[in-house]
This record gives C-alpha cells, sequence and structure tokens, in this order.
C-alpha cells in the first residue's frame, strides 16, 4: 500500500462555546476510497470546509502531499489538487457548461488549451452534448454531473463529494457511483460524504463515523458497521 | 485577434469621424458637449469593470472623480505637470485609493467595500475642504494647459484627449471581459464560494478590478481642472457622477463592454440637451427614477433587453 | 494646543448628548440591515425627509418637533411598508440583491436627495423649539438642552423597541426572522409579512431621528450625507442586529467624533466617521461589542 498523502490531525472547530468538531484524526493513502458518515449535525460538513479553507481558523493540522494547508485560502488548496462538491450544485450560474469548467482551468495554468481540456472533462461524465446549455436549464443529476466535471477539470489528487447524490434516484446514484469509481482509477483519493447507505458501501474501501462532533470508527466498512455504538449512535436512529 | 483588430480600427475611425464632424460644425459648444458626454463613457466604463463583472458596487465614484482631478491639480502646483502627465499621476492616485479601499474592505461582505466606498466620497470632500493648497472650499484656478500645435482649438484639444481616454477605457472593458481575468470576475459575480473552490484568486481579482475601477475613474476627473478652468469641491465632488456612474452601465447593460457606452452616450446627451430647457436637479432627478426603474423592471438593461428578444 | 480638562469634559459630556442623536439614527438601521439584513443605504436620506416634514409641520400646527415626529411616524412606517413591497417585489424575490437592490436603494437616496432641494430649496431649515438656548449647568459641564431633550427623546425610542422587540409576540418574530427565516415558516408565519412589518418599523424610526435631528441642528436636503458612514460604522460596531450594542458604539462614536472636533476643529468630524467604519471593517467586523467569530 502506498503511504499517507493526506493528513488531518487533531482538527477541530469551535463556534463561541459550542464545539462542532473536536480532535478529529483522518489520514488518507494515495488513491484510497472513504465513507465519511454521521447523523445531521455531526461535524461532517464542518470538517469539510474545515480541510477546504472555507474556515480559515480551526485547531489542528491538515497536510496534503506534504505541505501544510493551515492558513491556505481555498484556491491554494485547490491548485495543490483538492478538489469538491458542494451539497447544493453551485454553478456560475450566467455562464454556460463548458465556460463553467474553463473556469479552473484558466487559472490553473492551462488558458491555451481550456477549452479542449473541458471539453474532455465533460465527456468523462457524460455532458459534452450539453456544453452550451447554462446551468438553470439543466436537471438535477446533470448539474451534479457538472459540479464533477469541474472538479475533473483541477485534476486532482483529492476529492471530496459532500452529498454529491441527495435528491437522486436510484438509477441516477448508480452513475454517480460509477463516475467516482472512474476518477479514483484515474489516481484521486475520494471522500465520500453521504447518507444514502446503499451508495457508501458500494463505494468505500474504508468508513469513518462521525458523532456529536467526534470520530467514533475508523476502519473497514463491514467492521466498523458492525460495532454496536455506530449501530446505537447512528444507524439505530435512522 | 481578427476581432480585437476590428474593434480597435472602428473606434478608431469613429473617433475621427466624431472629430471631423465637430470641425465642420466649427462651434466650440459641440466639443464641450462631446467632452460632457466621453467623460462619462470613461466613468461608466470604470464602473462596470468591478460593478459589471465583479457584481461589487462602487458608490464613490464621485470621490474617485475629485481624486483624479485634484491629483492632476496638484501635480501642476508643485511639479509643474501638464495635463497628460497629469492623468498619469490621477490614474496612480485614484487607483491606489481603489486598491486601499478593497484591501480593507473586500474580505468581507461585497456590501462592505460598497458602504465603505460610499462615505469614501464625503471624507475625501472634508480633506479637500481643508486643503489650503488646492485652495480648500474657495477652489482651485488653473490656467489653460499649454497648446499643442495640431489641434485647432484648447477645447478640441480636451476634447480629443478624453475621446482618447474614453477609447482606451472601453478597449480595456473589452479586454477584461475576454480574459481570464474577467471569466474570473464573472464566477465571482457569481458565486464567489464555488469559485474559490475551483482554484480562482478571488481576493486577488477583485484588487485588481478595484485597482482598475478607481484607476479609469481618476483620469476620467483628471481633465475636469482644464475643462472648466476652476474648480471647488462642491462641483468635484458633485452627487451627478456618483448617480450617473451606476446609472449609466446599468441602463445601458452592465457587465458587457458595450453596455456603458450605450448608457453614457444615451443619458449624457440627454442631460446635456435638457439643462438647456430644466433646472438641473430636475434633470439628476430624472437620472434617479430611471436607474429605480431600469433596475426594477430591466435588470438586464438595454442590451439584456434586446438579446432577450433575438 | 494647551490641554484644558473641563474642555475635555466637556467634550466628552456632548458627545454622549451628540450619542443619543447617532443612536436613534442607527437604531432604525440596526433592525433593517443587521436584522433584516437590507442594506437600506437611504435610511439617512428618510431621516432628513422626517426632518424636513417635522420643520414643515411643527411650522404649521405650531408644536413642538418631537411631539410632531411621534405624530407622523406612522405615516412613515407606512411608506417604509411601500418602499419594502417595492424592493421585495423585484429584488429579494428575484435573488438580485446584491447589484440591483443595491442600486435600488440608492436610486432611492438621490431621488429624496434631489427631490428635497427641488421641494424646498438648498438652504437650510430649522424650528427651534422653545427649550433650544437653556443650558442646563453642573459644575463645570455644561447641559445644553438642545442636545439633552432630543438625546433623551432617543433613549426612549430605543427603550420602546427593545421592549417592543423582546416582549410582544410580532417583536420575538421579528428577531426570530433575523436568526432563521425558515424556522418562522415552520410556524406557519410568513417571514415576508414579518419583514415589511419590521421594516416600516425601521423607517418609522427613521422619521422620529429626523426630528430628534432638527433640535439639534438646522437640516438641509444633503445631511444625511454626513450620516451614511456615521450610522453604517455604529451599526456595524454594535454588532449589527444588538440594540444595546448600538447606543454603546454611539455614544462612543459622539464622544470620539466630538472630542476630535472640540481639538482640532469641526470641519474634521466626517474624517472621524470613514476612519472608524474603516478600522472596524478592517479589524473587527463581527463589532467592538460582538463575540469572537
Amino acid at each position: 500500500m502506498s503511504e499517507v498523502f493526506f493528513r488531518a490531525a487533531g482538527v477541530g472547530k469551535r463556534f463561541g462555546g459550542f464545539v462542532a468538531l473536536a480532535e478529529v484524526d483522518i489520514e488518507l493513502r494515495a488513491g484510497e476510497r472513504l465513507g465519511l458518515i454521521g447523523p445531521n449535525g455531526s461535524g461532517k460538513s464542518t470538517f469539510v470546509n474545515c480541510i477546504s479553507g472555507d474556515f480559515a481558523e480551526h485547531d489542528g493540522q491538515v497536510s496534503l502531499a506534504g505541505t501544510v494547508l493551515n492558513g491556505l485560502k481555498p484556491h491554494r488548496r485547490a491548485r495543490l489538487g483538492m478538489a469538491r462538491t458542494f451539497q447544493l450544485p453551485q454553478p456560475f450560474n450566467s455562464l454556460d457548461v463548458l465556460e463553467n469548467v474553463r473556469v479552473p482551468l484558466l487559472f490553473a495554468g492551462h488558458a491555451a488549451e481550456a477549452t479542449d481540456r473541458a471539453m474532455a472533462c465533460l465527456e468523462q461524465v457524460e455532458m459534452a452534448d450539453k456544453a452550451r446549455k447554462l446551468p438553470k436549464e439543466l436537471t438535477q443529476v446533470e448539474q451534479r454531473r457538472l459540479e464533477l466535471a469541474r472538479a475533473i477539470a483541477l485534476n486532482p489528487r483529492l476529492l471530496i463529494a459532500d452529498e454529491a447524490m441527495a435528491g437522486l434516484s436510484n438509477a441516477e446514484v448508480d452513475q454517480i457511483i460509477a463516475l467516482l469509481f472512474k476518477l479514483n482509477e484515474a489516481g484521486a483519493a475520494v471522500i465520500m460524504i453521504e447518507h444514502i447507505m446503499r451508495a457508501v458501501t458500494a463505494f468505500s474501501e474504508r468508513l469513518v463515523v462521525f458523532v456529536a462532533g467526534r470520530k467514533i470508527a475508523d476502519g473497514p466498512p463491514r467492521d466498523v458497521l458492525a460495532l454496536p455504538e455506530v449501530e446505537g449512535a447512528y444507524l439505530g436512529k435512522q | 485577434m481578427n476581432a480585437n483588430l476590428r474593434f480597435w480600427l472602428g473606434a478608431a475611425a469613429l473617433g475621427l469621424a466624431l472629430v471631423a464632424g465637430l470641425r465642420l460644425l466649427g462651434n466650440d459648444y459641440g466639443y464641450f458637449a462631446g467632452y460632457f458626454v466621453l467623460q462619462y463613457v470613461v466613468l461608466a466604463g470604470a464602473w462596470n469593470i468591478l460593478g459589471g463583472y465583479a457584481g461589487y458596487v462602487n458608490f464613490g465614484a464621485a470621490g474617485f472623480m475629485a481624486a483624479g482631478a485634484y491629483s492632476a491639480i496638484v501635480v501642476r502646483q508643485w511639479l509643474g505637470w501638464d495635463l497628460i502627465p497629469g492623468i498619469f499621476a490621477a490614474a496612480v492616485v485614484a487607483g491606489l485609493l481603489g486598491l486601499g479601499t478593497g484591501y480593507l474592505t473586500l474580505r468581507l461582505k461585497g456590501v462592505y467595500f460598497s458602504i465603505a466606498t460610499l462615505c469614501l466620497a464625503v471624507v475625501l470632500q472634508t480633506l479637500v475642504v481643508n486643503w489650503d493648497y488646492v485652495g480648500g472650499s474657495r477652489g482651485a484656478y488653473i490656467i489653460h494647459a499649454r497648446d499643442i500645435p495640431p489641434f485647432n482649438s484648447y477645447s478640441e484639444m480636451l476634447f480629443i484627449v478624453m475621446l482618447a481616454l474614453a477609447i482606451i477605457t472601453t478597449g480595456i472593458g473589452r479586454a477584461v471581459e475576454m480574459s481570464r481575468l474577467g471569466r474570473g470576475l464573472q464566477a465571482i459575480r457569481d458565486n464567489e464560494r464555488a469559485a474559490e473552490a475551483v482554484g480562482v484568486p478571488t481576493l486577488r481579482l477583485k484588487l485588481v478590478a478595484t485597482t482598475l475601477c478607481g484607476a479609469l475613474m481618476g483620469v476620467a476627473g483628471a481633465p475636469l481642472p482644464y475643462y472648466s478652468g476652476y474648480l471647488n469641491p462642491e462641483a468635484a465632488f458633485s452627487l451627478a457622477y456618483a448617480v450617473n456612474a451606476i446609472a449609466m452601465p446599468l441602463i445601458g447593460g452592465a457587465g458587457t463592454w458595450a453596455g456603458p457606452v450605450i448608457g453614457a452616450v444615451l443619458l449624457a446627451s440627454l442631460q446635456q440637451a435638457a439643462t438647456v430647457t430644466i433646472s438641473s436637479a430636475l434633470n439628476l432627478w430624472i437620472v434617479g427614477w430611471m436607474l429605480v426603474i431600469f433596475v426594477a423592471v430591466a435588470p438586464r438593461g438595454i442590451l439584456g433587453w434586446f438579446r432577450k428578444r433575438t | 494646543m494647551e490641554f484644558d480638562l473641563s474642555l475635555l469634559l466637556n467634550g466628552i459630556v456632548s458627545g454622549l448628548l451628540l450619542g443619543g442623536l447617532y443612536a436613534a439614527a442607527a437604531s432604525g438601521l440596526a433592525v433593517s440591515f443587521g436584522m433584516l439584513d437590507i442594506v437600506n443605504i437611504a435610511h439617512p436620506a428618510l431621516m432628513v425627509t422626517g426632518a424636513f416634514t417635522v420643520v414643515v409641520l411643527g411650522t404649521w400646527l405650531g408644536l413642538d418637533p418631537l411631539v410632531v415626529a411621534v405624530l407622523q411616524a406612522p405615516l412613515f412606517y407606512v411608506f417604509g411598508i411601500g418602499i419594502y413591497n417595492a424592493y421585495h417585489h423585484f429584488f429579494e424575490k428575484r435573488g438580485d440583491e446584491a447589484l440591483q437592490g443595491l442600486a435600488f436603494f440608492f436610486g432611492v437616496m438621490f431621488i429624496i436627495e434631489v427631490g428635497l432641494v427641488m421641494a424646498f430649496g438648498p438652504e437650510q431649515r430649522f424650528l427651534d423649539p422653545s427649550y433650544a438656548y437653556t443650558t442646563w449647568r453642573i459644575g463645570d459641564i455644561d447641559l445644553p438642552l438642545r442636545m439633552l431633550v432630543p438625546g433623551l427623546f432617543a433613549m426612549a425610542c430605543i427603550g420602546g423597541l427593545f421592549l417592543y422587540l423582546h416582549r410582544s409576540f410580532t417583536g420575538l418574530a421579528i428577531a426570530a426572522v433575523a436568526q432563521d427565516a425558515e424556522a418562522l415558516r415552520l410556524m406557519a408565519i410568513d417571514p415576508v409579512r414579518i419583514k415589511r412589518l419590521a421594516f416600516g418599523i425601521s423607517i418609522a424610526l427613521a422619521s422620529m431621528a429626523g426630528g430628534a435631528l432638527v433640535v439639534v441642528q438646522p437640516v438641509e436636503p444633503s445631511s444625511g450625507q454626513v450620516f451614511i458612514g456615521r450610522v453604517f460604522a455604529i451599526c456595524i460596531m454594535g454588532g449589527m442586529a444588538s440594540l444595546p450594542g448600538c447606543i454603546m458604539a454611539a455614544l462612543l462614536f459622539g464622544v470620539v467624533e466630538n472630542v476630535t472636533a472640540t481639538f482640532f476643529g469641526p470641519s474634521w468630524s466626517p474624517a472621524v466617521a470613514f476612519g472608524w467604519l474603516l478600522l472596524v471593517l478592517a479589524f473587527r467586523p463581527q463589532g467592538l461589542f460582538g463575540k469572537a467569530a
């Protein structure tokens, strides 16, 4: 197995007196597929916002491929190979689909061949025929695909898929899972934050569980899901 | 490349035609009216770079414009610099002013930047009123710029300088629109958080835009003391600049390089024509109403209106 | 410059009194900008409109400016509701608050200011109440009623607002809309109705602040301009939605501005507003009295 290339050590975040996330350690190997689950308000989104740089200040340290990310703005992290999708798709509404995907390429030093590369990304998510559509003309699943295409354009080494399948039909969920597998085979480690257990178990080779801002389990999915505290705290309440 | 060449050739041809037409007319009033309209083309184009593309509202057009005008006065009194170097000085001073305001406020929500620019004009006016070197509240006189041979008259020279500035500003606006900078600013306007997440250095782009916007507004103001021969704080900080700088691009079509030109030519010509018949207050009142009505009913401006129909 | 203790003390006291006026001007903004997230840059212009109507009605009816200010408040409440309806219909509903919504309020501000010039001319207007030239003295300290009465009036208005927001059902709903509009919807309360009402209140407050302004100083159509920086600086310093924070920030602001004016000359005081605003935005955007993020 390859060595650790992403590390979150003692990551925590407080809002006033409220502890949203406490001393979370997560390590990831290159190309690993990690599922992150937990009930609403368990700190999953807070964790994503800490490692993506949306929260400028938090406890602990985050590093990617040996580079400490603390204090770096989100766009610097994106250039270092960290890409994310949002719970609610966040397209650039006045730009068409192709331009949406060109934006990351323009700022990643691929200005000259941005259009070709953007088309290639759109082909990967099977959206090439929608290149000239505006985001508001897309369906839910197409907007999700656009998010992924924009993330792929960053040529990520780590992709954070934050509830990338919420609100989709079963068939559509399978399409997105297939896409994530394809990305993973191309070399990206993936952190999948998801409520749809079927997707998590199908995709992840490792599972981390958050409850009330703490990591309570970390290991192979089968073992983790069998833990009584996981069943009690999370699955039991569903 | 071809399109760029066409734009510059077209702009040059239009400019030459304007000059030739006004020469045929042979009336100084034509140059003065033309200058009045063209200064608004510069001002509206400058506002559009930040407001139109990035969606950040600069309310301080009067402040930046006055900063440019007073920079021209200061370098003339202090160093004896004439009109053209005065324009460069104005660009530097107003650009730094834009950069500073942006640097202090742009890390927060965009509305704080807008509020800061709103107060900027008031404070700059306070400074100028208290500054005796530039005449304080009494104002400052500018002797004519040195005559430059190829021009028929002083007013023709000022007109041609402003014409060149208007063409350059519009060209800059167009270049921004076509460039990576413009795309980045549009992404910021649509969704700043997503822009940052896909690698757009949002703060840096916004600072470039505020600096450019401030500098060009300063440029619009630099020839003002030469144009009016006398400048006092009340005239330099006139609210008319602030409201027109916003109304013109929004009415013409913000976020497109041609929008501010259309809005400025339309509104400034109307105002120039109306000053003859109605009071200047009523004139400005109408601009205020047009602004409110347009942003409510046609938020994409005249250009957006046409695009939707075709 | 020679240091003079009684000059300083008087500067501080009249600064506190001035701060009372600023609190009145900023409290309405704490409702619209702080609680409703509506960037009403026309607020000071509406305050000046209130001041002009106070002068006109007060002269006509022969009443004290502050009495007129209270009597006319319902009119401004209705006016505010009208403005909010337009704002909501054209901008808030469409999601165009940021650019077009700001431009809208700027246009409203401009229309009001130029409209006042056209209606009343650019000159100053005043309406002095009977106590305008009375000054109480406590030791070395002057307490001009011209400043004290409007300051107390402002505190009474804000106190009333505070009780309303904390005691009445609608007031609590306004506080809730500031926190979470969705939660209100779940309680079957229409957040738009609450916001409309709250915005109306904020404009009524602006007009009452206008009454206080008339007592303190003569007004002219452009009087609102110098207040823009002040009221936004105070509102942000006070922590946006907090009325006690707003009062404390306003008093502090009044003192700093007045002491500056005492020692450096009154023409410098507008610069204080902007300087403070920039410093606050740069270093403590969560407000002086807010908690650290």
